[in-house]
């Protein structure tokens, strides 16, 4: 029984600055992008004030979605903050369905939900300099006493850790569950089927017949669900944490 | 005998790590039951009382996903890293 479980595949090394590894994961990020933004011109060409297509019909729903979202955990002021947070949603949600076509995921590599999370903390950290000032922000890890600033401190930076490990962990754990799940039925079926003597046990044995249908319903959860919870739960987590770091509730 | 020591050690840890499973499940299943009840009280406010118990949950998991990254860690990094060590 093999189990293939790896991480994101190099496809190519630039000969730059001792090599520079170009793996799959920014490959499909820059098409995933490129799929958003096709997608993104497609649905808003050609918008009217009458008769709207049902293109532009689907284009205002989700601008809708995307403003009522920001607007129930942000609140009415932070408008200019639905174009960020729609975009990491799509860009979130699209790379994990990209498992579907059978590519490497790339929020399965650490890398991109970390680059997404030091965005939000660069945004957090500037909400918070403009809201408080410099001694401001100082004087916040000081809360509730002096004592507590080195706990204050490490929560602060363990913000986008966390956030990016959530994510990361949830779409890690479904591509290992998958490939651990699909390499034990294939063995299943090799182990069932030859049981049964001669030619014939052996040609079922080397058709994985048990691995057709089980796969599909974990897919079921662990691509669709999880990839729009995940997307969900990222963008909320940032909403909340660059609301309140601006010092509102 | 050295690799097959440090291999030892790793899987175990593996396993021991993934014991933070436990904590997460107790949490998430409480947190669900009791949007159960939010919601037979106030069926009205059914979508709401969901999406909050969907990002409480999602923040339970936290640590769960920390035993999982670590398990991972020491499956698929930490032999090669020790044995390299030794």
């Amino acid at each position: 029984m093999n189990v293939d479980i790896h991480g994101a595949p190099i496809l190519y090394r630039l000969p730059i600055f001792g090599g520079i590894n170009i793996t799959s994961t920014v490959v499909i990020t820059w098409c995933v992008m490129l799929v958003l933004t096709l997608l993104c011109r497609w649905l808003t060409s050609d918008l009217k004030v009458r008769d709207i297509s049902k293109k532009q019909a689907a284009a205002e729903f989700i601008v809708n979605m995307a403003e009522s979202f920001v607007d129930q955990n942000m609140g009415e002021k932070w408008k200019r903050y639905v174009p960020f947070i729609a975009a990491i949603f799509g860009l979130s949600l699209f790379s994990s369905l990209s498992s579907l076509l059978g590519l490497f995921p790339p929020t399965a590599d650490l890398s991109t939900e970390f680059a997404w999370a030091i965005v939000v903390f660069i945004i957090i950290t500037y909400q918070n300099l403009k809201a408080n000032g410099l001694g401001g922000y100082l004087k916040g890890f000081c809360e509730p006493i002096f004592v507590m600033a080195p706990f204050n401190v490490l929560g602060e930076f363990f913000k986008p850790v966390s956030m990016s490990f959530r994510h990361f962990g949830n779409v890690v754990s479904g591509v290992v569950i998958s490939s651990l799940v699909y390499a034990a039925l294939i063995s299943v079926n090799t182990a069932l089927f030859n049981l049964i003597p001669g030619k014939v046990g052996e040609l079922l044995g080397s058709i994985p017949i048990l691995a057709v249908g089980l796969p599909s319903i974990l897919s079921l959860y662990f691509d669709w669900f999880s990839s729009f919870m995940q997307a969900f739960i990222f963008c909320v987590l940032s909403m909340v944490f660059i609301s309140t770091a601006a010092g509102e509730e | 005998m050295e690799r097959a020591l440090v291999l030892m050690g790793c899987a175990i840890g593996a396993g021991l790590a993934l014991i933070a499973g436990i904590g997460p499940g107790v949490g998430e299943g409480y947190a669900a039951g009791k949007a159960l009840e939010a919601i037979a009280r106030q069926p009205e406010l059914t979508g709401t009382i969901r999406s909050n118990m969907f990002i409480g949950i999602a923040l339970a998991e936290t640590t769960g996903i920390y035993g999982f990254v670590t398990g991972l860690l020491l499956i698929f990094v930490a032999p090669r890293m020790f044995i390299g060590m030794l």
